[in-house]
Parts: structure tokens; C-alpha cells; sequence
């Protein structure tokens, strides 16, 4: 047994010492924590309590905010099936099932050995090599029913994850069309030459000839952005990366930092030197764990050409350093400002703003937020100039953005295109047929109809974080509207009444209908929730839970139609299933003792 | 609004205690004046046994098990409108505090393992009507128009909402009037 | 000086640097609707109760500043029947039976209720089972009926320096916890702050359970917005 705290304190005292006792390490602590038994133990939680100075019910408060950590013994093996909608249509749920029959478990259990727990988990990043996985937070992709018959005689004989196949953990980038950012031959080191010859006012000027705005979806200028935290009085400075990426259907960003790595982190040295700052973080999410060592090494890399670290390039008064922090599934955590309260070791709840963290951010002073590929992008201006990255795609959006096309197409991966390319342009040049509907920036951006598709990628006409998922017109996009409500109910961080209560109540609803209980007044109902979520919650997380919902409902009303199967209100639950028990108490099953649905 | 003919009321209680039925005829002299505009159809207060088509249906308490749900539905075809009253009614009450426990748990230790009882079992009688896993509200299983809050709510609540409705205006309790215990 | 002013509802509110919108309407005893909200604290902004339009913008009142000669809007029917909604998911996220509910009559989310006209929880009910804790002498703990306001945790923290609550859980599995397996083993007094501010029937004194009659309640006497601090 692993009660004692004295077990704990062996591995725990390692990992303390390597996050120096900071209590704002609190949530790196715990993951490394995990590692060590596969849960968090009680012990262990007395321990760091302990040793951090920190309640023990503020520990339990923020690892139980985490999907990935547990409290409890979770199995050797926890086997968590991606479930976007793109894992859906790829089959994941008969690769769940199946593996769950070969190895004795039901989902969302623990098997009755402590052997494995199955379950399922918001998308892991790589719709286009889907059905995936993670095992004990590796990702395992391209699953097929043999590969996991496979899967299932290691798991029983307890082959360690080391012994594995190597091929199973492979993760291709699939890049299909370059332009200037993935076309690019980038050097290290010479957007920061650029910079320092061109000084930090001039550059900062650049950055906003450029027009650049933020990749992450919001579309926030990026010099200004920069500008507002350089001109913001603070103890410190500090620059944080965003690649949290939990877009259902993103993830360029996982191919930037395993190619491009060196580019989004020069990026975030030029704007520490812009905004004055010492330290940077990245954080990632936890679905990309397997990049950590790449990424450190690419930090030490770095550090050994004198790009990173103190007096960089011989520049006395230049001195920068990047930690990488992960995340630990929570895709609530992509928002920046509950991404600030997880990096400093807390639940991930989105703050209450103003103040932005432009001028209040990590540890309350300024700090820029940008994702992974508006920091590649400014090393392009570092070195072009602001005037040629403006020249390139339209008016309101310059530059080029990164898609991550999946679904019904034939060459799922990354378009990089400049701002302004059609919809049907991608369409063909991905190899998609017959397509029915786009969903563009994942499920809290829009979903695009056939009829819409010479609509342009642009901040003024569509806007996007990447995400281009593909549905032909063999998929029901009720279905997909469905798989998109309950992703949302799943991330909502709970803070707020209208999303915590909202999103499981839509969730709720929608399952009604799929399972054929649905009648018209379910559909006010529907949009009645939606608009509250719109108009009352915290964060947009909960504004945009509902716009899978209306997007479908406004385009494909025939896909909810069909499930409007009752004249009148029938009951969300199934009223014969509801005797069920006292049926097999009473043992009777005779007329009286079963309900139909309708009289 | 001119009422030309008097309005049929049905009322009946499904898991309930008959108390909101008690604060109905709490509505004293009040109910004579009622009885020139309404006639009741199915209720505890007549004796009729299965309500035919009436304007106004009253439910007192939740839906518990089958026979609840064939009254309330037999309410809900025949009701132009249907009004909800009272606690359990509108959110289980009492009777839903069962709610956390199994139907199979409850059974047991009610009829087998409680102590004191010896040989008992658990009633198989197709007479009796079986339980539903959980209570529910009523506007749960079928669509309810009205609802009268209180455990149980005062004659003068229902006196309001019932006068309200047949002046035609939507129903509000004001201060005092409205109240959830 | 002349401090600056916005309007309310049309009527004229003064306001000072940094003050929040419903801490100027509040001084003003105006009154609008909130749960989370306690004068004493530092704003939550989590129950989305004082949702105001202002300037045609809906956000919290009592995270929001105002701005000079600002319009805010706040009872009006398309708010009102906002906060019934929001009420609604809040009686139906926990288990709200007044009628065997301590305080009942001086519970905030009831009179709020009351005050909203909410005749029924509207929505299908969650049924939570949130186990009771009645290890402590003194006081009982029922997590059914949390809306996790956080008031218990910030007076713990802040005022009596015990940190005995704590949020833990996330989306609709959100709940709090103690800091240790029950109450009695916390450092919990009767004498905290937090044992004082639950808003609702959650932390509750043992044996001091109904010993006001009905009808001179709090609520019963006056409306929650009659009271206008709404405390
Ligand atoms: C619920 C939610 C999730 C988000 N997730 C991400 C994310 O994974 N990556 C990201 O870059 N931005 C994400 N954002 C946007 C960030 O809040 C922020 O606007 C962005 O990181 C700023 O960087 P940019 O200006 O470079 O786009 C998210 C926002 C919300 C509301
Ligand atoms: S909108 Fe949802 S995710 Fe955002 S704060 Fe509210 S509960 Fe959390
Ligand atoms: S907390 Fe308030 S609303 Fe909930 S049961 Fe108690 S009195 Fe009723
Ligand atoms: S126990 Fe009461 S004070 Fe504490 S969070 Fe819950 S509702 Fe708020
Ligand atoms: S009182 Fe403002 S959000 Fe709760």
C-alpha cells in the first residue's frame, strides 16, 4: 500500500525541489505527481500540503479541475478515445466498444482487476490521423480494428508503454499547402539580428504596419497588443505562448511546435524585448505531451547559440528565458485568462474582466497572451517588414492563415493560404466531394453551407482559429450538433450559473431528441437556452455553446424536424425503462406493470 | 371578458397529501362566489371517477408510479388547461426526497430487511400500481400550463390565480402571496 | 464637486472612482436582483443575477464600473425573465425543498425567487446526492443546496484565516468541499464570518432550525428588494 506519507515524500521531495517550493508550480507538481502511482493519493495530497503551505482542500479543489488527474486509483493503463465528431465518423466509438468487450470494462469504469480505465476525452488534436487515442497521455493514432486487437493483448499481458511499438506513436504533419509561414526557410536567430539592428520602437512600428492580428480567434491587433503591455507600468513583464489549441478539429499548432518550433519561440523572444520582459511560458496543452522533450531541447538549442537565456546576441540588457508548463485536459484553459490562473498554479477559471492581462496578467502584471502561430508570424515581419506582410492577403486580414482541414476529405492536414481564399477553394483543393456543410473555426465558430461556400476566410467574413472540419452529405448534422453540445458541456469551467446549468441542460435536450422523445416545444426550449447562454455568461466559452446549435437549426431544420416525432410534450426520460427496477423487484410483467409512451 | 358558461374543473392528487385539496376549500365563502362560474368534473370533492373534458385541470403532488402517470395523462387530454399546485407537484417534494436512493434499495428495507420485520416481501399484486425510479415533478411528463407554488399554498394564492385566469390575465402572486413553504 | 452620475432604470445614480454598478445603486438604495453579491466581499461574478444592460451591453453589476452619464438598464422584462431563468437552473442544479429547509424565509435565492415571480423550476430537475455533513457539534452541512457562490470560501480565508472551504469539481460537477474528510475535523466555529454568510440554506446551526414562526421570517415581513442592500 502507498499510504503512508513517508512513501510520498520520496518522490514528492524531487519534484518539490525541482519547482523550488513555488506554490504557483502547483498544477506541474501534480501532474508530475500523477506519474509516479497513476492517481494522486490521499497521502501525497497531506504531503504537498505540507510542504507548499497550501490548504489541502485547495490542492483537491484545483487537481478535480483537471480531466487528466485523478483522485483515485485510475488502472495501469487509462485509455481515453478521442471524441470529436471527426473520431465519431471515423468509427471510434466500435473501436471503444470493442476494446472494452475484449478487455472486460465498461466505459467510463475502472475493470474490476485495477487493470485499465476506458473512458473518452474532448479531441486530441489529430483529426487528420484519426480515430486516436491517449494512453496514459500518449497519443496512439490511425486506429483500426486490428491495431487495437493488438492494443488489447499488451494491455493484458502489461507490456510497459516503452515496449510498445514504436510505429503506433507516430504523429505525421501532414502539410499539404504551404505559403509564407510554412514555405519559409526560417534561420534562428535572424529575426532577432533583424531586430536588434532595426531597434524595438521600429519593430513595434512594423508589427503594426503589418495589420497582424491574433491567430487564436479572437483576431485582437497584435502590435497593439504589444504596445498596450510595453506601455503598461508592472513589477515584470511577461510573455505567454498559447497552445492550449483545444478547438475541436485544431491543430496546426501541434504541427508549428514540432517543426516550428524555434520560430514561435524566437517570436516570443522579439516581443519580450519589445514589452520588456525577463520571462516567458508556453503553455501546452496536455494532449501534447509527447512534445515536451522535443521542445525543451529545442529551448536548449536555444540557449546554446546565445538566442536565449542572458545577454542575448552580446546584449548586456537583454535577457529572456521560456519555462513550458502543460495543461492537463481543460479546454476552458485556452482562454487567457483562466490560462493565467492555471499557470499560476490555480483552478482554471476565466477571470472577471476588465482589467485585461495586458496590464494584470500572470501574477497580476503585464503579459502579452498570443498564440503559437501569430508569435511564428511576427518573426516574418521581423525580417520582411511590417509594409510586405501587409501586402499579402486581403484589407481587413493580412498575411496567410494555417487550416486544419478534416473530415469527408481526401487529404486531411494543414492549408496555409493568404487571408481571403474561398471555401470552395479549400474544399477542392483538400479533395473533398459532395460536401454538405463546413464547421470553420471548430464548434464555436460558424457552420457553412452549401450554399455559402464562395465565402471567403477573412476576419470580415469568416473568421477562424484553423479548424475546417468536412461533412459530406452522407453525415447528420444534428449529429454533429449533438457531438459539439456535449464537448461544450464537458469544458465548461462551472463558474457561471448559465453555462454550468445551461450547457448540461442543451446537452440534455439534445439527447432527448436523439433519443426520440423530441416534440416542437422542445425546440423553443432549445433556442430559449440558447440566447440565455448568449446574452448572460462569463466567457466565450459559454457565448458560443450555443452556436453549433443555431447555425444547425437555421440551416438544417430538417435535421431536427425528423426527431419532432410527438405532437405533444413527452417526458426526457423513457417512463417504461423507469419501472424497470421495481419490475424486477416485484417480479411482475404484466400489462399493468409497463408504461407505453403515448395513450 | 363575459363568461357564458360555467368553466368544468377537474383536481385530483397524485403523490400528494390532499393539503393543497384542504387549502382549496380553505377558500371558504369565497368558494360560492367560485361555484357561479365553475362546476367540478373529477375531483376528491365529487364523485366522479374518471375526468371527461373539462377547462381547467388541478394536479396536487408528483408522479411516483404508473397509476400517476395514467391520471396525469388522462388530465392532460382532457384539460384545456392544466395548473399545477403545490410543492410536490412542481418539484417532487416530500416524496422526491427519495430521489438519491434506488427503487430497489427503498423496497428492500422497507419490506425485508427493516428491522423488526420477519418473512416480509415485497407486494406483487397487479393491483398495486409499481414505483417509478424517481419522483417527478409533473411538468416533467406532461406539459403543464399553471403553477401555484406552496406547501400548501394559502387559499389566498389560489383563490388569486384561479380568479386571475378567468379575468383571462396571465397569473401572478404578488408579496406574501407567493411562497414555496 | 459634483461627483459624476448614469442613469438607472431613468433615475439618476451618483457614483465614485471605482465604485461597481450595483455598489452605486445599492448606496443609492436601488435595488438589483443578485446572490453572489455581498457587500462585505469582494465581488464574485459567477451567479450572473445583476446582469444590467449597459449602454445596450448586457454584463454583471456588480463586476462592471459605470462610466459618466452611462444608461443602464435593469427592471426590465427581458432581464427579469432572464434572472427567472437563471434562478430556475439553480433550483433545479441542487435540491431546493423549502418547506424542510431551515432558512426558508430568509434564504436569498428563494426571496430573490419570489421577488422574480418564479412560480415553478421550469427546467427537468438534476437530483443531486451530495452527501450531508452533520459531524460538527454545532453546525450541519447540506451541499445540495450550494450555488456556489464562494462566500463561505473568501470569509474563511480572508476574514477568519482557516481556509475551511474550498470549490472543487468542474462544469455541473462542481461542489465544495471541506478542508479535511468532514467538517468537525476543519477548525470550524460557530464564531467564523463563514459560518454567517451563506446565502442560502447550506451551512446551518444545529437546533435553532424553524424557531421563527412563519409569517415574521425576514422575507416575510419585507420583500428582498425593499431591502435594498438585499442582505
Ligand atoms: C473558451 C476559449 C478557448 C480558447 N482557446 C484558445 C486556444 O486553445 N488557443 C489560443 O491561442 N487561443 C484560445 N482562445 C483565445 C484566447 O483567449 C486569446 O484570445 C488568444 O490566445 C490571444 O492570442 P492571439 O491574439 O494571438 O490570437 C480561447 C478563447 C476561449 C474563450
Ligand atoms: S461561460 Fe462557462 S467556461 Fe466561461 S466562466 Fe462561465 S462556466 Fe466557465
Ligand atoms: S436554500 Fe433557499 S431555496 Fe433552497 S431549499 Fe432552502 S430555502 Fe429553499
Ligand atoms: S455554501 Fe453557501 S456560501 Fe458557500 S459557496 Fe455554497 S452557497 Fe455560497
Ligand atoms: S451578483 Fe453579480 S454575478 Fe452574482
Amino acid at each position: 500500500m502507498v499510504s503512508q506519507v513517508s512513501t510520498h515524500a520520496g518522490y514528492l521531495d524531487d519534484i518539490l525541489a525541482r519547482h523550488h517550493h513555488r506554490t504557483n508550480q502547483l498544477l506541474q507538481v501534480l501532474i508530475e505527481a500523477q506519474a509516479h502511482y497513476g492517481y494522486i493519493h490521499t497521502s501525497a495530497i497531506d504531503y504537498l500540503s505540507l510542504q507548499l503551505q497550501l490548504p489541502r482542500a485547495q490542492i483537491e479543489g484545483v487537481a478535480s479541475f483537471y480531466s487528466f488527474l485523478y483522485l483515485q486509483p485510475h488502472g495501469d493503463y487509462r485509455v481515453l478515445f478521442s471524441d470529436n465528431i471527426t473520431d465519431r465518423m471515423l468509427g471510434n466509438m466500435d473501436l471503444m466498444l470493442s476494446l472494452c468487450k475484449q478487455l472486460w470494462v465498461e466505459p467510463g469504469k475502472i475493470s474490476e482487476d485495477g487493470l485499465l480505465f476506458v473512458s473518452t476525452t474532448s479531441c486530441t488534436g489529430m483529426c487528420d490521423q484519426g480515430p486516436a487515442l491517449l494512453i496514459n497521455n500518449i497519443a496512439i493514432n490511425q486506429l483500426t480494428g486490428e491495431r487495437i486487437n493488438e492494443i488489447c493483448v499488451l494491455i493484458r499481458e502489461r507490456v510497459p508503454l516503452l515496449e510498445w511499438p514504436a510505429e503506433y506513436f507516430e504523429i505525421a504533419d501532414n502539410i499539404r499547402r504551404s505559403d509564407i509561414l510554412l514555405g519559409s526557410n526560417f534561420q534562428s536567430g535572424r529575426s532577432l539580428t533583424a531586430l536588434l539592428q532595426r531597434g524595438t520602437a521600429e519593430t513595434l512600428q512594423q508589427i503594426k504596419v503589418s495589420r497582424l492580428r491574433g491567430r487564436g480567434g479572437a483576431g485582437f491587433s497584435t502590435g497593439m497588443k504589444w504596445e498596450l503591455c510595453q506601455a503598461a507600468t508592472g513589477r515584470e513583464h511577461f510573455v505567454v505562448c498559447n497552445a492550449d489549441e483545444g478547438e475541436p478539429g485544431t491543430f496546426k499548432d501541434r504541427v508549428l511546435l514540432n517543426r516550428y518550433a524555434d520560430m514561435v519561440f524566437e517570436g516570443m523572444t522579439l516581443c519580450a524585448r519589445i514589452i520588456g520582459a525577463k520571462r516567458g511560458f508556453l503553455y501546452l496543452r496536455g494532449e501534447y505531451r509527447y512534445l515536451l522533450e522535443p521542445l525543451l531541447s529545442v529551448l536548449q538549442g536555444r540557449r546554446e547559440k546565445n538566442l536565449l537565456g542572458t545577454s542575448i546576441l552580446g546584449n548586456n540588457d537583454f535577457n529572456f528565458d521560456i519555462e513550458i508548463h502543460l495543461g492537463a485536459g481543460a479546454y476552458v484553459c485556452g482562454e487567457e485568462s483562466a490560462l493565467i490562473e492555471s499557470l499560476e498554479g490555480h483552478r482554471g477559471t476565466p477571470r472577471n474582466r476588465p482589467p485585461f492581462p495586458v496590464t494584470h496578467g500572470y501574477l497580476n502584471q503585464p503579459t502579452v497572451v498570443n498564440n503559437v502561430e501569430t508569435f511564428a508570424a511576427t518573426c516574418l515581419i521581423a525580417q520582411n517588414g511590417g509594409a510586405w506582410y501587409a501586402g499579402i492577403g486581403t484589407d481587413t486580414s493580412s498575411g496567410s492563415k494555417i487550416l486544419s482541414v478534416s473530415g469527408d476529405c481526401e487529404r486531411p492536414g494543414l492549408y496555409e493560404y493568404p487571408f481571403g481564399v474561398t471555401v470552395a477553394q479549400v474544399l477542392s483543393d483538400c479533395g473533398a466531394k459532395d460536401t454538405q456543410a463546413v464547421q470553420i473555426s471548430g464548434p464555436s465558430g460558424v457552420c457553412i453551407a452549401a450554399g455559402e461556400f464562395q465565402r471567403r476566410i477573412a476576419f470580415d467574413d469568416i473568421p477562424t482559429a484553423g479548424a475546417f472540419m468536412v461533412f459530406d452529405q452522407s453525415r447528420d448534422m444534428f449529429e454533429v450538433a449533438r457531438n459539439f453540445v456535449h464537448f461544450f458541456a464537458h469544458e465548461s469551467c462551472g463558474f457561471c450559473t448559465p453555462c454550468r446549468v445551461g450547457t448540461s441542460l442543451l446537452s440534455n435536450m439534445m439527447d432527448k431528441l436523439s433519443q426520440g422523445h423530441g416534440s416542437a416545444c422542445d425546440l423553443v426550449e432549445i433556442e430559449k437556452l440558447n440566447l440565455l447562454l448568449q446574452s448572460t455568461s462569463h466567457c466565450g466559452l459559454g457565448h458560443s455553446a450555443c452556436n453549433p446549435v443555431l447555425d444547425t437549426i437555421a440551416k438544417f431544420k430538417p435535421a431536427y424536424d425528423i426527431r419532432l416525432t410527438h405532437k405533444e410534450f413527452t417526458p426526457a426520460f423513457d417512463l417504461d425503462s423507469a419501472l424497470s427496477q421495481a419490475r424486477q423487484m416485484t417480479g411482475r410483467d404484466d400489462a399493468g406493470a409497463h408504461l407505453r409512451e403515448c395513450e | 371578458m363575459p363568461v357564458p358558461a360555467k368553466l368544468r374543473v377537474a383536481t385530483t392528487s397524485l403523490a400528494g397529501c390532499f393539503g393543497c385539496h384542504m387549502s382549496i376549500l380553505d377558500i371558504d365563502e369565497r368558494l360560492l362566489a367560485l361555484l357561479e362560474l365553475i362546476e367540478f368534473d373529477r375531483s376528491p370533492l365529487t364523485d366522479i371517477k374518471h375526468c371527461g373534458p373539462c377547462d381547467i385541470g388541478i394536479i396536487e403532488g408528483g408522479v411516483c408510479n404508473a397509476e400517476n402517470v395514467h391520471v396525469l395523462r388522462e388530465f392532460r387530454a382532457n384539460c384545456k388547461t392544466l395548473i399545477a399546485i403545490g410543492a410536490c407537484a412542481i418539484n417532487g417534494g416530500l416524496p422526491a426526497q427519495r430521489n438519491h436512493l434506488s427503487v430497489s434499495t427503498i423496497l428492500n428495507e422497507v419490506y425485508q430487511t427493516q428491522h423488526g420485520l420477519v418473512g416480509g416481501f415485497i407486494p406483487n399484486d397487479p393491483e398495486l400500481p409499481l414505483l417509478l425510479d424517481k419522483v417527478h415533478p409533473i411538468h416533467e411528463v406532461v406539459k403543464i400550463d399553471y403553477f401555484i407554488p406552496g406547501c400548501p399554498p394559502s387559499a389566498d394564492a389560489i383563490w388569486k390565480v384561479l380568479t386571475d385566469l378567468l379575468a383571462g390575465k396571465t397569473p401572478e402572486l404578488g408579496h406574501g402571496l407567493i411562497s414555496y413553504d | 464637486m459634483n461627483n459624476p452620475t448614469f442613469t438607472l432604470d431613468g433615475k439618476t445614480i451618483p457614483f465614485t472612482e471605482g465604485q461597481t454598478i450595483i455598489q452605486a445603486a445599492i448606496a443609492a438604495s436601488v435595488y438589483i436582483p443578485h446572490l453572489c453579491f455581498n457587500p462585505e466581499f469582494k465581488a464574485h461574478g459567477s451567479c450572473k443575477l445583476c446582469t444590467v444592460k449597459a449602454n445596450g451591453r448586457k454584463t454583471a453589476s456588480c463586476t462592471a464600473q459605470p462610466q459618466p452619464d452611462m444608461i443602464v438598464e435593469s427592471n426590465i422584462q427581458e432581464l427579469n425573465d432572464e434572472r427567472r431563468a437563471l434562478l430556475q437552473m439553480l433550483f433545479v442544479e441542487g435540491n431546493h425543498f423549502c418547506p424542510s429547509c431551515e432558512m426558508s424565509g430568509q434564504c436569498q435565492l428563494q426571496a430573490t425567487a419570489y421577488e422574480l415571480n418564479m412560480m415553478s423550476p421550469h427546467f427537468d430537475h438534476f437530483f443531486p446526492d451530495r452527501p450531508l455533513d452533520a459531524s460538527h457539534p454545532e453546525y450541519l452541512l447540506d451541499f445540495n443546496r450550494c450555488i456556489l457562490c464562494s462566500l463561505c470560501v473568501q470569509a474563511s480565508r480572508d476574514v477568519d484565516g482557516k481556509n475551511v472551504f474550498a470549490l472543487a469539481g468542474r462544469g455541473i460537477n462542481s461542489h465544495l468541499i471541506v478542508n479535511a474528510s468532514q467538517l468537525a475535523e476543519t477548525g470550524f466555529s460557530g464564531d467564523d464570518k463563514a459560518a454567517h454568510v451563506c446565502p442560502v440554506g447550506v451551512i446551518l446551526k444545529k437546533r435553532v432550525g424553524f424557531v421563527v414562526p412563519v409569517g415574521q421570517r425576514k422575507y416575510d415581513l419585507l420583500p428582498i428588494s425593499a431591502l435594498a442592500k438585499g442582505d
